[in-house]
C-alpha cells in the first residue's frame, strides 16, 4: 500500500485493529517516507531498525490479542525526551552524544500503549527559538512553500521537527515540549494540530529542562482526533516529578464530536495588536462565525495585563534556564573542552557547547537573578504573572474557552529574523500567555493565506479542560475543512 | 550588667567576643532529600549516586517526607516555630562536587523559625542562646585533591544528602559557651534520634561568626537589635570539634583585637581555620563572595505542613535532655550538676534509671559517671555496648548499702567484674570478701593487739588519732573486710577513749 503515511493516526490504528495492514507494513512506509525526506532535515536520528523491531512486536502483541491504545503505530519523539539507549541531544553541541540510560515517562506512556519510534526530530537548541534555526544540527524545512517560491521557510519551533514531521506524513504524531509557544506556533505553520495541556498534566521527568515552571509536553498531530488519542497516552500522574497533577486523565478522544452549543468563548480585545496582517484579522472572524454556527455564544473579554506577558515571559524563562543549564559544565557527560584550570575548562566547554542563542538567554537570565537586579526583574515578572493568571480567573468566570489566532503570522523565511531576537520573541506574543497561567492552548489550521501558507486559531481553555478544547477544536476543524497539504517537493 | 570574665584585655583596653554559629546536622535518613538514593558510611566512591544525583538531563527532585518529619522534630526540640508553608530555593553556583550547578536550600522561607537552646557551662549554671532558622538544604559532595597531582576526583555519594542548617543569633560571648552551645544542640538531635552527632566525620559542624566589640556595645545591641552596635565579623567555615571551634575563636577573636587596635578595620569575609597552625586565613572576602542568584526552585512544590500531622509528631518526641535533668533532679534527689553528666548521653540516662531502681541513687549515679564511665572511655566503648549491666551495677550497689562490702572493696568488685569474673555478689562470695561486721570475732583481735602494743594503747590516750594504727592493723589482719564503723566503735570502747 503506497499510500499509508497519508492517513491518520485514528485511520491507520482501525486499519491496525482490521488488519488491513500490519504495524511492520506502516511502519516500513514511513521509514521510506523519512529517508526520502532528508532535505526537511526534520530528523536528527533516524531509528529504523528499533522501529521494526518494535513494529514486529506490536503485531505479534495485536496476534495475540493485547494491542494497546497507540499499538502498532510510528511515531517521531522531539529530541528533549530522554530515550533509553538512544542518542538524545536537545539539539545541542554540549550533549554532544549522550545517551541516556533512563526512558522519559511520557515516551514509556506511549510505548506501554504500544507506539512505535522512528526516530527523533529535530528542534530549537535545549527548544529555545521560535524558527527551528537555532538547532546544533541546522533548521528543519517546512514542507509548505509560498506559491510561485522556492525559498525555504521556517516550520516554526522549537517543535520545528515535530510540526514538520507530521505534515509531511513522515510520522502518524510527534511529541512536542512548549514553554512559550513552542508546540502551537509550529502546528500553526505547518497546517496541524498541537494541544499544550494545562501544567502538569504531562510529566517532565526525563525532558530535558528549558523553563521548568512553563515547559510543558503535548502532542502534534493531523486532526484533533489524533492529537486527543496522544494526549490521552502522554498524561497522567508521576510521582517522580512534584509539578505532577495527581489527577485522572479523561477520555480525550470522546470530546471530539461532542457539541459546543451553548459554550461561551469569549474574544480578548487585547489580542488585536497593532500591525496585524488583515489575513490573521479575517481568519480569526471567520474562526468566530464558525463557532456562533455551532450554537456557541461569542463574548468580548479583556486580559489588560496581556501586553506585559512577553516581557515577563523573557525574564523568567530565561531566569529558570540560566539555573537549569548549569549542569552542562563538561563534568561528567556531553562535551569537554579542556583548560589551563577549572574555570578555564568550564568557559570552554560551555562556549563551544552552547549556540548563540542558549547564551543569550542565559546571560538574560543570570543577569535578571542577579544581586541588586532579582526584584527590578524577576520579581516584578512573577508579579506580572500573578496578574496574567488573575485576568485569566476573571475573564473565565464569563466564559467556557477563549479564541485568539495562533501566531502574529504565517511561516516566515528561513533567515528572515535571525538577526533580530525581539522580531523573533514577538512570534509568541499570543501563545506565551498561556504558559504563564498553566492553562491549556491549541492550535487548529483553520485556513490559508495569500501565498497559500497555514494559518492556525487558539483555542485557550480553562486549567484541566482540555476536554473543552477538544470539542470546541472538533468544531472548528469541521467548520474549516482544511485539506489542504503541502506539494511534496523534497 | 557587663560582666568582666569574658573580657580580652588588649593594648588599649578591654574587648568581648560575639559569636553566631551556623551549625549543619546531617538528617539521619536513609535516603537523600530529593533523590531517593541511599545514605551510608563507607560504601565506595559514587557507588550512592543517582540519576538525579548526578544531575542528569530531565531529572527531578522529590521531597523526601521522612527528611522533612526530622527537621520538623528537630524544630519541635529546640522549641522553635514550626512554618507550615515554607519553600525551597536554588542557590547558584559552578563547582564539580555540584553536579546540578545549584544546591537545592530554603532561603527565603524556612521550615523552621525562631527557637530557643538553654545551654550549661561547666558549673552548672545555664545561659539561653535564641535559635534564629532551621532549614533544609542538599549537601554537595566531596572533591579528592590529594588522588592525583594533576586532578581532582570527586565523589558524589555525599551529593544530595540531606542537612539541617541551624542558625543561632549572635548569643554566645566566649569559646567555651561557643563549645557548650553546640554540645547542647548535638544532645538534642541525638536524643530526637534526627542526627548521629558523629563530628568526626562530618556530620556534625559549624561555621562560627566571630566579631568583637567594646564593653556595653553588645548590650546595646541586644536593646535595639541593631547589628551596627557589633563589630565586623568574619565567618569560619566547616569547623568539625568542640576543640577546633574553641582554638578557631581564640585565635580569630586576637587576630581581630590587634588589627583593631593597630588602628585597621576587618574585612567581611570568610576564612577558614588550620587545625596544625592553629590559625584562621582568608577564604574570600565579601567582594569576592558568589552571587548565589537565589530564587524559587521551579521544580519543587512549596511544602505545606498538615498541623496535625505536627502535633503528632509534637506528640511523639522523647524525653528531651532539659526535661530529663529536671526529672532526674526531682524523682532521685540528684545534684544539677550529677543529672547533668547523666543527660549528655540518652543511653547513660536510661542505663542509670535501669540501675537505680530500688537503689541508692546517688550512689548509682556515682558509680555510672565515675568508674564505669571512665573503663568505657578508657575502652573506647560506649555506654551501649557496656559488658557490664545495670543490673551488674544495681548488684553491687545493693552489697554496698546492706554494709556487706565497703566502698574501698566495692572497687575491686567492680575490677573483677569488668574482668569478667561474674557478678558482684558471687564475686564476694568466691574471694570472701565480705566485711567482718561480727563483734566476737573483732574483740578478740582487737584484744590480742592491745595487749601485744600496750605503747601504743597508751599514747591513743594521750593523743586519741593514733587510733589509726590500730584501725590500720587491723584491716591488714582482716584483709580490709573489716567493717571500718564497727572496728572504730570497738576500739575506742576498748581504749577508752570517745
Amino acid at each position: 500500500m503506497s499510500n499509508l503515511t497519508s492517513l491518520t493516526l485514528k485511520a491507520a490504528l482501525t486499519g491496525l485493529a482490521d488488519k488491513s495492514f500490519s504495524s511492520v507494513e506502516l511502519t516500513q512506509a514511513h521509514i521510506e517516507a523519512v529517508a526520502a525526506a532528508k532535505p526537511l532535515n526534520a530528523y536528527v536520528l533516524e531509528t529504523p531498525d528499533k522501529a521494526l523491531d518494535m513494529a514486529a512486536a506490536s503485531d505479534a502483541r495485536r496476534a495475540k490479542g493485547q494491542a494497546g491504545a497507540l499499538d502498532g503505530a510510528p511515531l517521531g519523539i522531539k529530541d528533549l525526551f530522554c530515550t533509553e539507549g538512544v542518542r538524545t541531544t536537545a539539539c545541542s553541541n554540549i550533549l554532544g552524544n549522550f545517551v541516556p540510560t533512563y526512558e522519559s515517562t511520557i515516551t514509556a506512556n506511549l510505548w506501554r500503549d504500544g507506539a512505535v519510534m522512528l526516530g527523533k526530530l529535530n528542534l530549537d537548541e535545549f527548544a529555545m527559538g521560535s524558527s527551528n534555526e537555532t538547532s546544533a544540527f541546522g533548521p528543519v524545512v517546512n514542507p509548505w512553500r509560498a506559491q510561485g517560491s522556492d525559498a525555504k521557510l521556517t516550520p516554526g519551533g522549537s517543535s520545528g521537527g515535530s510540526a514538520t514531521a507530521v505534515a509531511a506524513d513522515l510520522c502518524l504524531g510527534a511529541t512536542a515540549t512548549d514553554t512559550g509557544g513552542s508546540i502551537r506556533q509550529p502546528a500553526a505553520f505547518t497546517g496541524t494540530v498541537g494541544i499544550k495541556p494545562t501544567y502538569g498534566r504531562c510529566s517532565r521527568w526525563g525532558v530535558v529542562a528549558f523553563a521548568s515552571s512553563l515547559d510543558q509536553a503535548g502532542p502534534i498531530a493531523k486532526t484533533v482526533e489524533d492529537a486527543a488519542i496522544l494526549l490521552k497516552s502522554m498524561s497522567g500522574h508521576d510521582a517522580k516529578d512534584s509539578t505532577s497533577l495527581d489527577i485522572a486523565v479523561p477520555d480525550f478522544p470522546a470530546f471530539v464530536g461532542k457539541s459546543v452549543k451553548g459554550l461561551r468563548i469569549g474574544i480578548p480585545k487585547e489580542y488585536r495588536v497593532d500591525g496585524m496582517p488583515a489575513e490573521i484579522e479575517q481568519l480569526w472572524e471567520k474562526g468566530i462565525a464558525w463557532l456562533k454556527d455551532a450554537g456557541c455564544e461569542i463574548v468580548e473579554v479583556s486580559l489588560p495585563h496581556t501586553k506585559y506577558a512577553l516581557p515577563a515571559y523573557y525574564i523568567v524563562a530565561p531566569a529558570e534556564a540560566s539555573s537549569n543549564l548549569a549542569r552542562y559544565d563538561g563534568m561528567r557527560y556531553g562535551l569537554r573542552v579542556e583548560g589551563a584550570n577549572l574555570t578555564e575548562t568550564y568557559e570552554n566547554t560551555r562556549a563551544a557547547g552552547f549556540g548563540t542563542e542558549v547564551k543569550r538567554r542565559i546571560m538574560i537570565g543570570t543577569y535578571v537573578l542577579s544581586a541588586g537586579y532579582y526584584d527590578a526583574y524577576y520579581v516584578k515578572a512573577l508579579k506580572v504573572r500573578r496578574r496574567i493568571a488573575d485576568d485569566f480567573d476573571q475573564a473565565f468566570q464569563k466564559v467556557d474557552a477563549l479564541l485568539t489566532p495562533t501566531a502574529p503570522s504565517a511561516a516566515f523565511a528561513l533567515g528572515e529574523n535571525a538577526d533580530d531576537p525581539v522580531a523573533m520573541y514577538l512570534n509568541d506574543i499570543f501563545t506565551v500567555t498561556v504558559n504563564l497561567a498553566g492553562l491549556p492552548g491549541m492550535s487548529i489550521p483553520a485556513g490559508v493565506d495569500h501565498k497559500g501558507l497555514p494559518l492556525g486559531l487558539q483555542l485557550i481553555g480553562k486549567a484541566l479542560d482540555e476536554g473543552t478544547l477538544f470539542s470546541l477544536g472538533g468544531a472548528i476543524e469541521k467548520a474549516a475543512d482544511f485539506r489542504a497539504k503541502p506539494s511534496r517537493w523534497w | 550588667m557587663t560582666d568582666t570574665s569574658k573580657q580580652i584585655e588588649g593594648r588599649t583596653g578591654p574587648w568581648e567576643i560575639v559569636l553566631g554559629l551556623e551549625i549543619h546536622a546531617q538528617v539521619a535518613s536513609k535516603a537523600k532529600l530529593f533523590s531517593g538514593a541511599a545514605v551510608g558510611f563507607g560504601a565506595g566512591p559514587n557507588e550512592q549516586v543517582s540519576l538525579v544525583d548526578a544531575a542528569m538531563p530531565g531529572m527531578l527532585p522529590v521531597i523526601n517526607r521522612f527528611c522533612v518529619e526530622q527537621a520538623v522534630k528537630t524544630g519541635l526540640g529546640l522549641k522553635a516555630q514550626i512554618n507550615l508553608r515554607s519553600s525551597f530555593d536554588r542557590k547558584n553556583y559552578f563547582y564539580p562536587d555540584l553536579p546540578q550547578g545549584y544546591q537545592i536550600s530554603q532561603f527565603k522561607d524556612p521550615v523552621v523559625g525562631e527557637g530557643e537552646v538553654i545551654v550549661e557551662h561547666d558549673d552548672g549554671s545555664t545561659f539561653t542562646v535564641r535559635i534564629e532558622r532551621l532549614h533544609l538544604e542538599q549537601d554537595a559532595g566531596k572533591s579528592l585533591h590529594d588522588q592525583d597531582p594533576n586532578a581532582t576526583y570527586v565523589d558524589l555519594n555525599r551529593a544530595g544528602t540531606a542537612l539541617m542548617e541551624i542558625v543561632s543569633k549572635p548569643d554566645m560571648r566566649s569559646s567555651a559557651e561557643a563549645a557548650a552551645y553546640v554540645k547542647k544542640v548535638r544532645t538534642i538531635l541525638v536524643y530526637l534520634g534526627t542526627c548521629d552527632g558523629d563530628m568526626e566525620k562530618g556530620n556534625l559542624r559549624a561555621d562560627v561568626n566571630v566579631s568583637v566589640c567594646r564593653p556595653g556595645a553588645y548590650e546595646k545591641f541586644r536593646e535595639t537589635g541593631d547589628f551596627s552596635h557589633l563589630g565586623t565579623r568574619c565567618e569560619i567555615k566547616n569547623v568539625n570539634s568542640y576543640r577546633y571551634i574553641q582554638q578557631a575563636i581564640e585565635y580569630e577573636a586576637r587576630r581581630q583585637i590587634e588589627i583593631l587596635e593597630d588602628g585597621g578595620s576587618i574585612t567581611q569575609e570568610t576564612r577558614l581555620f588550620d587545625p596544625t597552625k592553629l590559625e584562621t586565613r582568608s577564604m574570600r572576602s565579601k567582594e569576592e563572595a558568589h552571587d548565589y542568584r537565589y530564587f524559587p526552585d521551579p521544580d519543587l512544590l512549596p511544602l505545606i505542613l498538615d498541623p496535625a500531622w505536627v502535633k503528632r509528631i509534637e506528640e511523639s518526641l522523647p524525653e528531651l535532655p532539659d526535661a530529663k535533668k529536671a526529672r532526674l533532679q526531682t524523682q532521685y534527689g540528684l545534684s544539677a550538676y550529677d543529672a547533668g553528666v547523666l543527660i549528655t548521653e540518652q543511653a547513660r540516662a536510661d542505663f542509670f534509671e535501669e540501675a537505680a531502681k530500688g537503689r541508692d541513687a546517688k550512689l548509682t549515679s556515682n558509680w555510672v559517671t565515675n568508674e564505669l564511665a571512665a573503663r568505657l572511655t578508657a575502652a573506647g566503648q560506649d555506654i551501649g555496648d557496656s559488658p557490664l549491666k545495670p543490673a551488674d551495677i544495681a548488684e553491687m550497689v545493693q552489697l554496698i548499702e546492706e554494709d556487706v562490702i565497703s566502698s574501698k572493696i566495692a572497687k575491686d568488685v567492680f575490677d573483677r567484674m569488668w574482668a569478667g569474673e561474674g557478678g558482684a555478689r558471687a564475686i564476694v562470695e568466691k574471694q570472701g570478701l565480705q566485711q567482718v561486721s561480727d563483734t566476737g570475732a573483732l574483740e578478740a583481735m582487737i584484744d590480742k593487739l592491745i595487749a601485744a602494743n600496750p605503747g601504743q594503747a597508751a599514747a591513743v590516750k594521750e593523743k586519741p588519732q593514733a587510733i589509726g594504727w590500730f584501725v590500720g592493723q587491723l584491716m591488714k589482719e582482716t584483709g580490709g573486710k573489716a567493717n571500718p564503723g564497727t572496728v572504730n566503735q570497738l576500739l575506742k570502747a576498748k581504749l577508752g577513749i570517745d
